[in-house]
C-alpha cells in the first residue's frame, strides 16, 4: 500500500510540473525552433548534401551554445522586467542603444525577405503563385496577433513549431545507415581537411543557429508573457529543450540529403526539394512543407522583434495583449515590416543573392555586439542580484562570445573577400 | 509635414535624455569592452566600405 501511495504521490507531482510546465512553455521553444528559419533549412540542406553525415557532431555542439546564449535573455527579461532593446539603452547610453535598435532594424527586415524568399519557393513547387502565397502570408500572420492575446499567438506559434517536426518521418523514409550516421557523424571530423569551403560552412551554421534577432525576440517575449523568477527554472527548461529540439530537427535535415543529395551542390532548401521529390517524392513534399513552415515561423518571431524593440523605445504600447486600438503604432511597424519585406520578393529581378549576402554581413555585426552587452549586462550585480552570471556562467559565456566573436569576423571578411579562404 | 519631422525630433531629442546616463557601472572590464566593440565595429564597417567601393569601382 505504501508503495502505491508512493507512487501515486510521485505521478501526481509530475503531472502537476508538466501542467506548470505547459503553462510556461513558449519563448525558449518558440525562438529556438524558429531559428530553423528559410535561410536556417538551407544551410542545413546544403551541409548535407556537401559533406553527408560528417558534421553531425558539430551541429550537437551547438546544443549547448545556443542554450547558454539564450537562456541568459530569460533571467535578464524576468529580473528587469525590460526588452533587450531597451535594456541596451538604459545599460549602455543611447549611442549604443541607437546602433543596436537600427542595426537589428535592417538586419530583421533582411532577414524577413529571405523568409517570404523561402516560402514563395517552396509553396511554387506545388504550384502556387509567388503574390499569393505573399497575400496569404500577410493575411495569415495579421490574423495571429491581431486576436489581442499573447497566450493564443504563442499557441499558434508553437502549433508551427510542431509542424517543423516533419522532416523527422522524412529522414525515416530515405531509409539511412544508422551505422554510417553513428561512425561517420558521431566522430569529430573534418570531411576533406579544413579548407576554406568547410569553415564557410560550419560559420554558416553557427550562424543559423544564434542569430541577433533571437536574443531581442526571446527577453522581449519572456516580458510580455510575464515570467516572473520562480519561473525562471522552467524558463530556462524550455530553452534547453527549444535548443535540443532545433538541433534534432537540423540532425535530421542533414540525414535526408546526406542520404539522397550528397555530392549535389544544393543554392536553395527550394532546390532540394524539387530534386528529393524526383527520387522521394513525399520526402521532397515534406521538405517542402517544412521550408515553408520554417519561413512562415521565422518571420512571425521576426517581424514581433522589431516591433517589440521599437515599442519599447519609443515609449508605444507594445504587447500582444493589447489590441490595434490600443497599440497603433506597434502593430504599424509590425505591417509595415512584413508588407515590405513581402514586396520586394514580388518585385521582378529584385537582388535577392545581393540581400542574402547583406543578411549575412550585417548579423555579424550586431551579433559580436549584442552578445557583448548581454554578457555584461548579466553581470550588473546591483541590478541582478542573485541571479547575475556565476564565475562559471561566465567562464562559459565568455568563450562562447569570444570564440564567436572571432569566427563570425571570418566569417564577415570571408563572405566580403571569398578568394582570401581559398 | 513640417510639424510631424519637428514632433519626431522631439520623440528622439527625449529618448536620447531619458538614456543620457548609463545605468552599468562604467568599470575598467566595461570600458575596455565597448571599446574593443568600437573598434571591431569600425574595422567591419571599413571593410564593407572598401567592398562597396572596390565593386563599384
Amino acid at each position: 500500500m505504501n508503495i502505491f501511495a508512493k507512487l501515486y504521490y510521485r505521478l501526481a507531482k509530475a503531472a502537476k510540473a508538466i501542467q506548470l510546465y505547459l503553462v510556461i512553455a513558449g519563448p525558449g521553444i518558440v525562438v529556438m525552433v524558429a531559428d530553423n528559419d528559410a535561410g536556417g533549412i538551407t544551410t542545413y540542406a546544403a551541409t548535407g548534401a556537401k559533406y553527408g553525415y560528417n558534421l553531425i557532431w558539430f551541429l550537437l555542439l551547438l546544443i549547448p551554445v545556443a542554450y547558454y546564449v539564450q537562456e541568459m535573455t530569460v533571467r535578464l527579461g524576468v529580473i528587469t522586467k525590460r526588452g533587450h532593446a531597451e535594456a541596451i539603452f538604459s545599460g549602455f547610453g543611447a549611442f549604443w542603444g541607437w546602433f543596436s535598435l537600427v542595426d537589428l532594424m535592417i538586419v530583421d527586415w533582411l532577414t524577413l525577405v529571405t523568409e517570404f524568399v523561402g516560402m514563395t519557393s517552396a509553396l511554387e513547387i506545388f504550384g502556387i503563385p509567388g503574390w499569393l502565397t505573399t497575400v496569404a502570408v500577410v493575411l495569415l500572420l495579421g490574423m495571429i496577433v491581431l486576436n489581442g492575446r499573447y497566450w493564443t499567438w504563442e499557441k499558434i506559434a508553437l502549433l508551427f513549431c510542431a509542424l517543423n517536426l516533419v522532416y523527422i518521418p522524412g529522414a525515416f523514409m530515405v531509409h539511412p545507415s544508422v551505422h554510417d550516421i553513428i561512425h561517420e557523424g558521431f566522430i569529430p571530423n573534418f570531411p576533406g581537411g579544413f579548407d576554406g569551403q568547410l569553415f564557410f560552412f560550419l560559420m554558416a551554421n553557427i550562424g543559423t543557429t544564434i542569430a541577433p534577432w533571437m536574443l531581442f525576440f526571446q527577453q522581449s517575449a519572456v516580458v510580455d508573457k510575464g515570467l516572473l523568477e520562480k519561473d525562471i527554472p522552467w524558463g530556462k527548461f524550455d530553452t534547453w529543450l527549444g535548443s535540443v529540439l532545433t538541433i534534432v530537427v537540423a540532425v535530421f535535415i542533414v540525414v535526408v540529403t546526406g542520404t539522397v543529395l550528397k555530392g549535389v551542390d544544393i543554392e536553395s532548401a527550394a532546390q532540394a526539394s524539387a530534386q528529393l521529390q524526383e527520387s522521394h517524392k513525399w520526402v521532397g513534399t515534406f521538405m517542402a512543407i517544412g521550408l515553408f513552415d520554417a519561413g512562415l515561423l521565422g518571420a512571425i518571431c521576426i517581424s514581433l522583434a522589431s516591433s517589440w524593440a521599437f515599442g519599447e523605445i519609443f515609449g508605444w504600447a507594445h504587447s500582444l495583449n493589447t489590441n490595434i486600438k490600443e497599440a497603433p503604432w506597434f502593430y504599424a511597424s509590425y505591417f509595415l515590416t512584413l508588407i515590405t519585406a513581402g514586396g520586394v520578393v514580388l518585385i521582378p529581378g529584385a537582388p535577392l543573392v545581393l540581400i542574402t549576402l547583406f543578411v549575412q554581413v550585417v548579423a555579424v555585426t550586431l551579433l559580436p555586439a549584442a552578445l557583448v552587452f548581454l554578457i555584461l549586462l548579466l553581470n550588473d550585480r546591483e541590478h541582478m542580484g542573485e541571479y547575475a552570471n556565476t564565475r562559471l556562467q561566465n567562464v562559459i559565456g565568455g568563450t562562447i562570445v569570444m570564440v564567436i566573436i572571432v569566427l563570425s569576423t571570418l566569417y564577415g571578411i570571408s563572405v566580403l573577400f571569398p578568394s582570401l579562404f581559398g | 509635414m513640417l510639424r510631424n519631422f519637428r514632433r519626431l525630433a522631439k520623440t528622439f531629442r527625449a529618448i536620447n535624455e531619458r538614456y543620457r546616463t548609463p545605468r552599468i557601472g562604467m568599470s575598467g572590464t566595461v570600458r575596455t569592452s565597448l571599446m574593443l566593440l568600437r573598434v571591431y565595429l569600425l574595422l567591419l564597417v571599413g571593410l564593407m566600405l572598401y567592398k562597396f567601393v572596390t565593386l563599384l569601382g
